[in-house]
């Protein structure tokens, strides 16, 4: 196993375990799917199927160090072109593809854009959408029959990459234009791993199981590549069919033995509320080890929810982890140790808002605030936290968070004009405090909104939102608003509109939602529309996110 | 047997209230609720829990997809089939 103390013995992640580990008949991932039978992929099947997408991709001219962006629903096949590409020494790179509320011609465009940008050797794609893209992008696109190989026995014909070259690419939501590719080389992700495992108490027989999207690091790192390079099983389903039927997560966790899992916040209150009684009968959780919550901020009143409903199947609260991770350092930065329930620490709100304070006080005060820990900083990863003008603040003192560690991506893929910083500190734009050597996350400093563990920027919205007709073009704004039921941030957006003819109004708010679900793949919770008279402008004449979010929500309380 | 304008309005009463979260909307019969985005898929499953709770129905998981539950027409014919 990758821990810390043998860490020296691997050079690549192509030195995985579900590539190269005796026992060929272990299962290296059991892929499960709603209606239909498990599928149980043992090492000697991944190991005959990456090998023979490493050869079709060699066949098709794919050399190392070009770009591979697999945009298909996430399946196996992504997976096996995903280790193939590496294999080759290629650079892969995981994105969500082409959904049914997605408008297709803005996906395509957003596509080629990248393509453009990055200078994208070729998308791998279905068989059914390659020929529609492959006439939108100025870069090859290849289905699934276009990668048959005629020889499988590949494995060992292609050169190793040299350490510190780039394995693959994690690329950020956002438009195109905002969209960065975070580049992350084998050492880095390899020092990533063994720090986190080590943190995690990695076990031989554990089993992780996962059904977050393989284009997001949670999921990629933690749901993907920790199992397949420590050689534990992966239990693997997707994140579509999983957030329609969430009770087979738990069906996952009984029927293989589970003991990790990674989930956003928002998980937690949907597992709570929307999973039937009977879905969950003969259930047992028993074999868990560690829920990790990540991703978004971690609300205690989530993880009471989850516990109280989930008792019964075994859920304890010292299964309840934290962690706190990003793309740019891999993954993690810190971990709750396992076991042990993530620490409490209750403060006082008023200090918190006006004095940037994190002042204990008793559970019984006024103004007593619950927060949950993130725990302490994995080994080789250092953290910061940082006054306005960059100086360190001591213990307790809110400020932005700032990273150093050995497993940094190596650039932004393709982008000179966002250089890394010259000390090596990483600002997060996150803003939390350290008390007793954890940390604590408290806010963003910008305005980005987390919406059920996926990164939305207001300003994507409300581009897309000034498109629509009728709307004042320049007069929307976007802005998040934390929702205690769902357990994450809901979007709202509010629009300037010229008509107060209740039927147009109607007609112009079903269009803006249908403009967002079909361009941006999120859910637009609460449209308001408005006179000109109801935005606030600054001085300048822009729209002040902060001042109307505000507006908003003292409107909302008074009904 | 559940009569069919009660479950259409109860329906469409907790969907515009609990799930699109404005009362007042004017929800119409085979207006695309997910497509339309309206609401995420997300609220399939609460939806779900809803049914079973209010018309003791059990939607299996494979029925509750956005294809054959995106609209008010589709959900209340699946309920009736029981």
């Amino acid at each position: 196993m990758l821990t810390l103390a043998t860490r020296s013995h691997t050079r690549t992640l192509l030195e995985a375990a579900a590539l190269t580990a005796p026992d060929a008949d272990q299962p290296a991932i059991i892929y499960l799917e709603t209606d239909h039978e498990p599928q149980v992929i043992t090492r000697a099947h991944f190991r005959q199927q990456t090998a023979a997408y490493a050869a079709a991709l060699r066949g098709r001219g794919v050399q190392p160090r070009d770009l591979v962006v697999i945009a298909h629903t996430q399946n196996l096949e992504s997976i096996y072109a995903f280790w193939g590409a590496m294999l080759v020494g290629a650079i892969p790179s995981m994105f969500p593809t082409l959904t049914e509320k997605l408008d297709p011609a803005i996906y395509m465009e957003n596509m080629a854009e990248l393509a453009r940008l990055s200078d994208v050797r070729a998308i791998l794609t279905t068989d059914a959408f390659a020929l529609t893209l492959a006439a939108h992008v100025p870069c090859a696109v290849w289905g699934t029959s276009d990668l048959q190989a005629d020889s499988a026995d590949a494995l060992t014909a292609f050169p190793a990459p040299s350490p510190d070259e780039i394995a693959f690419l994690q690329h950020s939501s956002g438009t195109t234009g905002l969209q960065k590719g975070v580049a992350l080389a084998h050492d880095a992700v390899l020092n990533q791993l063994a720090a986190y495992s080590d943190a995690l108490a990695l076990r031989d027989d554990d089993v992780l199981v996962s059904w977050l999207p393989l284009y997001h690091d949670m999921g990629l790192i933690a749901g993907f590549l920790l199992p397949l390079v420590q050689g534990i099983p992966l239990v693997l389903m997707s994140p579509f069919d999983w957030v329609q039927h969430p009770a087979m997560l738990f069906r996952a966790i009984h029927a293989y033995r589970g003991t990790l899992c990674w989930l956003p916040n928002f998980a937690y209150n949907h597992c709570a509320r929307r999973i039937r009684d009977r879905d969950l009968e003969g259930l047992s959780t028993a074999s868990m080890r560690l829920f990790v919550n990540c991703s978004e901020p971690v609300r205690h009143d989530s993880h009471q929810q989850f516990l109280s409903r989930f008792a019964p199947l075994g859920v304890t609260a010292a299964m309840l982890g934290v962690s706190y991770a990003m793309a740019e350092n891999t993954f993690a930065v810190t971990q709750t140790p396992p076991g042990v329930p993530a620490r409490l620490d209750i403060i006082d709100r008023d200090v918190l808002t006006h004095e940037n304070r994190a002042l204990p006080v008793a559970a019984d005060h006024p103004a007593a605030q619950v927060r949950v820990s993130c725990g302490p900083l994995i080994a080789h990863s250092e953290a910061r936290v940082l006054d306005a003008e960059g100086n360190p603040l001591p213990d307790r003192q809110v400020g932005e968070i700032a990273v150093r560690s050995d497993c940094m991506l190596t650039c932004y893929y393709r982008r000179p004009d966002l250089p890394l910083p010259a000390d090596g500190w990483y600002r997060t734009g996150d803003r939390g405090y350290r008390a007793a050597d954890e940390l604590y996350i408290v806010g963003r400093s910008k305005d980005l909104i987390i919406n059920a563990g996926k990164n939305v920027y207001p300003q994507d919205i409300e581009a897309i939102a000034n498109h629509v007709p009728n709307v004042v073009p320049g007069r929307a704004v976007c802005f998040g608003v934390p929702d205690e039921r769902e357990g994450t941030e809901l979007i709202a957006l509010v629009a300037e509109v010229r008509t107060q003819d209740p039927a147009e109004q109607r007609q112009i708010g079903a269009a803006l939602r249908q403009a967002v679900a079909a361009q941006s793949s999120v859910t637009l919770t609460y449209v308001k529309l408005v006179d000109d008279r109801w935005l606030i402008k600054t001085s300048s004449g822009k729209i002040a996110r902060a001042a109307n979010r505000d507006k908003w929500l003292r409107e909302q309380e008074q009904g | 047997m559940i009569d069919e304008t009660t479950l259409r309005e109860q329906l469409r009463a907790y969907i515009t209230r609990e799930l699109i979260r404005d009362a007042k909307y004017p929800l119409e019969n085979d207006e695309g609720i997910i497509t339309g985005g309206l609401m995420d898929s997300f609220s399939l499953a609460e939806m779900a829990v809803f049914v079973e709770k209010t018309f003791n129905v059990y939607i299996p998981d494979a029925d509750l997809t956005v294809a054959k539950m995106d609209t008010l027409d589709q959900m209340v014919a699946r309920v009736l089939r029981g």
